[in-house]
């Protein structure tokens, strides 16, 4: 067990990461909260709509984008392969549309067909680039990323001030318009997933409310890509808001609940890796999943004392708002 | 700029047909409906009556045909269009509030990015309190009844101050007195010179809610007042051999005068 599990020092666990290892630790964190943040809160409306697995496709079809972007453009400079993966990303949802609409295929077997074939692809191209010689790329990378390597990258410097590591910052900016954007189209955003139809008929193109979103998410999913991997970006898309979910029936409210959480997971992530010595976005959705299920089990006993409190009543009634709200 | 008289007529279909997986739905509908009545689209399961307003809204891809809305395309005058669809097209655990839903009934007049105003507030509040669901208004919807969510729903119709309105099947999973509170609603509506679309299943109410009737069966099989064309010709030409529904008619027919 010794030397499974390393012992618990307050010391090296709490304190050290925030003193003498303080520079590493702050772009660790704040990569794990942007990523998780701005994954949850795309997150939240593909649940609403739900769509979840889609992230798991465009996730997946990450992979397939980056060697053909190589192939095509014949360097790895990071805008390049960023086109190659948001692109493969949106034509992942056109393909599964196109399936879903000229087939009576169900969307999630469309959605199943469409990522693995895309995926699958991107793995025959690889090893073949591979065995030529032409390039490596780290399968490994694409599928876990590796989160401790941010604060190592050369810090993008701008106006002759250091500002942090590239893919940080890069991501810290698309938290923002993200978060921005929701903002400002609060309300397209919410009827159109509430309810299609009623959007249509206002004159509304749902369509491309539908394609902007899944840009959004394409633009997240590639960007926290490199940090956590593309498998784990999917739990991050799902756990935050699910966290969400269990707290509140308001959206503004889970939204909020959504970006705390990503704070908590961040922080909670990178001292259960210390600790563990492990892959600190592993670490991260894990601590995150822990959060998840607290909150779930949370509102389980609460929804268990409302019940026994409520027996008397027969109606539906003012009351019952309260007791969802907890 | 069409003829007036065009543009006083709040619908205006011609060889409207549409078709699932190439499969017609609906085929050859032709009609002109005048301002200012309260019609009922009567037919059985499967006769199209969802599919024929969804289809006047361009919801559905329709294969042929085209539709006027006071003379202008369905694009050109959708804000002068209230739509309440059934009650099952949305996830009631959705987490908004009965006000949220109902200022929705407003976003067809706001801008792009533009957010509900006071006044859209005070609007939305007016129409809960036609339903008497205002002291609802900030409960979560997913803790109401079916009646109460169509109520709802009504409120967000009613919110969108339209001059002609599409129903999809308001009185289904409601209680009789939301049901008369409902009809009530449509009547006032009617008397201000607004025109309603109600698809509607119950043969047996009908003939009492409805000045006129539509009766589709995938065609149009009649449309007219309810007095020429609540007839047993015509409602088996629509219903088919369904004994059932024929006997339920001919009841209906011997109770009412």
């Amino acid at each position: 067990m010794q030397q499974l599990i390393p012992p618990f020092d307050w010391h090296r666990i709490f304190v050290q990461p925030w003193t003498t290892d303080f520079s590493i630790t702050i772009w660790v964190v704040l990569m794990g909260f942007f990523v998780t943040a701005a994954c949850g809160l795309v997150g939240n409306y593909l649940l609403l709509r739900r769509m979840a697995l889609i992230g798991d496709a465009i996730s997946h079809s990450i992979l397939p984008g980056l060697v053909l972007a190589f192939m095509i453009f014949k360097h790895n400079s990071t805008w390049v392969m960023f086109l190659g993966a948001f692109s493969a990303g949106l034509l992942t949802v056109a393909i599964i549309e196109f399936i879903h609409r000229q087939s009576r295929i169900k969307p999630d077997a469309a959605i199943c067909i469409a990522f693995t074939v895309l995926f699958a692809l991107g793995v025959a191209l690889m090893s073949s680039l591979e065995s030529q010689g032409t390039i490596h790329i780290d399968a490994e990378c694409v599928l876990y990323g590796e989160i401790a390597f941010i604060p190592l990258e050369p810090p993008t410097v701008w106006n002759g001030m250091e500002i942090g590591p590239p893919s940080a910052v890069r991501m810290g900016i698309v938290l923002v318009v993200v978060a921005l954007a929701i903002a400002v189209f609060y309300k397209e955003l919410l009827v159109t997933a509430f309810d299609g139809g009623l959007a249509k008929s206002l004159g509304m193109r749902t369509s491309v409310w539908h394609y902007a979103l899944m840009g959004a998410l394409a633009i997240v999913v590639v960007s926290a890509f490199e940090a956590v991997g593309a498998i784990l970006a999917v739990a991050m898309l799902i756990v935050p808001p699910m966290f969400a979910a269990q707290l509140s029936s308001i959206l503004p409210v889970r939204l909020g609940l959504t970006v705390l959480h990503a704070g908590l997971s961040a922080v909670l992530g990178l001292h259960l890796s210390v600790w563990l010595n492990c892959s600190g976005a592993g670490a991260m959705v894990v601590a995150a999943a822990f959060l998840f299920v607290l909150a779930w089990l949370g509102t389980m006993a609460g929804s268990i004392r409302n019940r026994s409190l409520a027996v008397d009543r027969c109606s539906r009634d003012e009351n019952l708002p309260q007791v969802r709200s907890l | 700029m069409n003829a007036p008289d065009s543009s006083s007529t709040p619908l205006e279909v011609h060889d409207l047909t549409v078709a699932y997986h190439k499969k017609p739905v609906l085929y050859g509908i032709d009609l002109q409906v005048p301002e200012g009545s309260l019609i009922g689209i009567i037919g059985p399961n499967g006769a199209g009556k969802s599919t024929f307003i969804k289809a006047v809204m361009g919801l559905l891809p329709v294969s042929s045909g085209w539709v006027k809305i006071f003379g202008k395309s369905y694009r050109e005058n959708c804000h002068r269009v209230g739509y309440m669809p059934q009650r099952e097209s949305v996830d009631w655990d959705f987490p908004v509030s009965v006000m949220d839903v109902v200022l929705m009934g407003r976003y067809g007049r706001l801008r792009l990015a533009q957010r509900p105003t006071k006044q859209d507030r005070e609007i939305a509040r007016n129409c809960l309190e036609k339903v008497k669901m205002l002291p609802f208004a900030n409960r979560q919807i997913g803790n109401l009844s079916g009646g109460q969510q169509q109520r709802v729903f009504l409120a967000r119709a009613l919110a969108q101050e339209s001059d002609l309105y599409l129903m999809d099947e308001p009185f289904v999973g409601v209680d009789a007195a939301t049901e008369a509170a409902i009809i009530a609603l449509l009547r006032e509506l009617k008397s201000r010179g607004k025109t309603l679309l109600v698809v509607h299943h119950d043969l047996a109410s009908a003939k009492e809610y409805f000045d006129k009737l539509i009766l589709l069966n995938m065609r149009l099989v009649a449309f007219g007042d309810t007095d020429e064309v609540f007839t047993p010709e015509i409602l088996q030409t629509t219903y088919g051999g369904r004994l059932t529904i024929l006997s339920e008619v001919a009841q209906t027919l011997s109770t009412t005068p």
